[in-house]
């Protein structure tokens, strides 16, 4: 993030202004991608119209960073009626879709619309990798046609690259193809549960050794000893540290007007289909109580020597049952960038849970018959969550 | 006096309000820049059919102590910055919406 970027950053949170959203148009998606945490089925998506009326209502709330994802987002038919609209309303807006849908003409429409930056999911340079993961025979040539369509017309595009067992080996090829494409390239080697809780998938999370090698990659990290570095422990400032920006100065809304802190943190906040977005984000109990974790309400990370440098997720600490507990995959994370185990780390290994052995937590809100929002803190946990 | 009147925001552009300040962000190159309070004023009120010194007079004038002359002078001097970045478009005739398209008008 750039120095004024970030001043904007800690303006937002000073004047509590939701600053950046992403908003799921849809579940249904074109592939079938193994590690998926989504479900792909309609349950009420919102219409046309309600999504327009959010756009406004996201406008005069202050939002500025607009990311429309899905699902796959083209596999709605009002996805460019719906991406004018934003346009006029200024948002600055960022695409995520996989590209299968992307030809000339679209390619052409996205700029003319003047869309900030197009991210596409390529797993690995290989189709029989790539489509694999995808389980769309073709999916690979499509998507980087797209990319290249898209490049022709002068737009940003950035290759997603999110690794898992399957594709492990690849991610340097995909970097390579990157470049070759003229395009930029981030990768993510976490998988996240589902949504709904299920933690099945966290098994195609790669292992320690293959983090080890990713975060010591100086093609990849511009200073690997400083980010491979010992912690430095938790001091009082350190303390008063807020987890991340997930409501904060940043939202998700689901397909069907669920508020959550973020894509990865599904608790409950609101539904814009009952309650004003900027009502949610103000005054709904849960984003208070988010608001009011620092470090030093978090019982076993304040104590941890990575507190204050670890990458902690709160919405996956939350799908652990525990917003205010640590995030076992960002445990497993510190310990390959340092070879130091968090306090967390130690206990697992002592008496070793695997991922799928945790605890799960029933996320409400996303089956229709859920959707009915009580108000209620609690209601997002099973029992003993 | 500059070669231009009138002034409307590009649709090229991402924009909102954040306090008293604006944030602005280039569509062709993702450069971020922010609007101080004066500056915001001018940039909400660029409608693109409003001459720039009545702008000035209405907006500026009557709601900050400062000369009308040297106002209009830092006016005209942040509208061509504007202008080279792709923000703002510029023009010695008015400038309908359809118009604000991103390309330069001089």
């Amino acid at each position: 993030m750039s120095g004024l970027a970030a001043a904007m950053a800690a303006k937002a949170l000073k004047l509590n202004i939701p600053l950046s959203v992403q908003l799921d148009l849809t579940y249904r998606c074109n592939e079938r991608c193994i590690h998926c945490y989504l479900d792909h089925d309609d349950h009420g998506e919102m219409t046309t119209a309600e999504i327009k009326d959010l756009l406004d209502q996201m406008a005069a709330a202050g939002v500025f960073y607009l990311t429309i994802s899905g699902g796959e987002i083209l596999m709605r038919r009002d996805f460019f009626e719906i991406l004018e609209h934003a346009r006029e309303r200024t948002f600055c807006v960022k695409l995520k879709t996989n590209g299968v849908l992307i030809r000339e003409k679209e390619a052409a429409r996205l700029r003319e619309l003047g869309v900030e930056t197009i991210q596409i999911s390529i797993y690995s340079h290989r189709p029989e990798v790539h489509d694999a993961i995808t389980k769309m025979p073709g999916s690979l040539r499509q998507s980087l046609d797209a990319v290249r369509f898209l490049r022709a017309e002068g737009l940003t595009v950035t290759l997603a690259n999110v690794l898992m067992v399957q594709n492990a080996q690849d991610y340097q090829s995909v970097k390579a193809l990157a470049a070759e494409l003229d395009a930029k390239y981030t990768i993510d080697p976490t998988i996240t549960p589902m949504m709904d809780g299920d933690r099945s998938i966290l098994s195609l999370n790669v292992d320690q050794a293959a983090l080890r090698a990713v975060f010591r990659d100086e093609a990849l990290i511009e200073n690997v000893e400083e980010f491979c570095a010992p912690p430095a422990g938790v001091d009082e400032d350190a303390l008063d540290m807020l987890p991340c920006s997930a409501g904060h100065t940043a939202c998700y809304v689901s397909p069907y007007g669920d508020v959550y802190p973020c894509v990865q943190f599904p608790l409950p906040t609101g539904n814009v289909r009952r309650t004003r977005f900027v009502d949610i984000w103000r005054d709904s109990p849960q984003f208070k109580e988010v608001r009011s974790i620092t470090l030093r309400d978090m019982p076993s990370c304040s104590k941890c020597a990575h507190g204050a440098t670890c990458t902690r997720c709160p919405g996956l600490a939350y799908l652990e049952g525990n917003m205010r507990g640590p995030s076992s995959q960002d445990c497993e994370k510190s310990y390959a960038r340092t070879g130091i185990p968090s306090e967390n780390y130690k206990a697992r290994h002592t008496s070793p849970p695997s991922f799928q052995s945790l605890q799960l937590v029933q996320i409400q809100g996303l089956q229709p018959a859920a959707r009915d929002f009580s108000g209620d803190a609690g209601a997002a946990k099973a029992a003993g969550a | 006096m500059k070669n231009f009147r009138y002034v409307a925001r590009s649709k090229a552009i991402a924009a909102r309000a954040l306090g008293d300040e604006t944030m602005v962000m280039s569509a062709t190159n993702s450069t971020l820049f922010t609007l101080d309070e004066v500056a915001s004023v001018i940039w909400e009120a660029a409608d693109g059919v409003t001459p720039l010194e009545d702008i000035v007079a209405k907006k500026i004038c009557s709601a900050y102590d400062v000369a009308p002359g040297l106002a209009l002078q830092d006016a005209e001097t942040l509208v061509e910055n504007l202008v080279q970045h792709g923000i703002l478009l510029a023009s010695d005739q008015p400038l309908l919406p359809a118009s604000a398209t991103g390309k330069e008008a001089s």
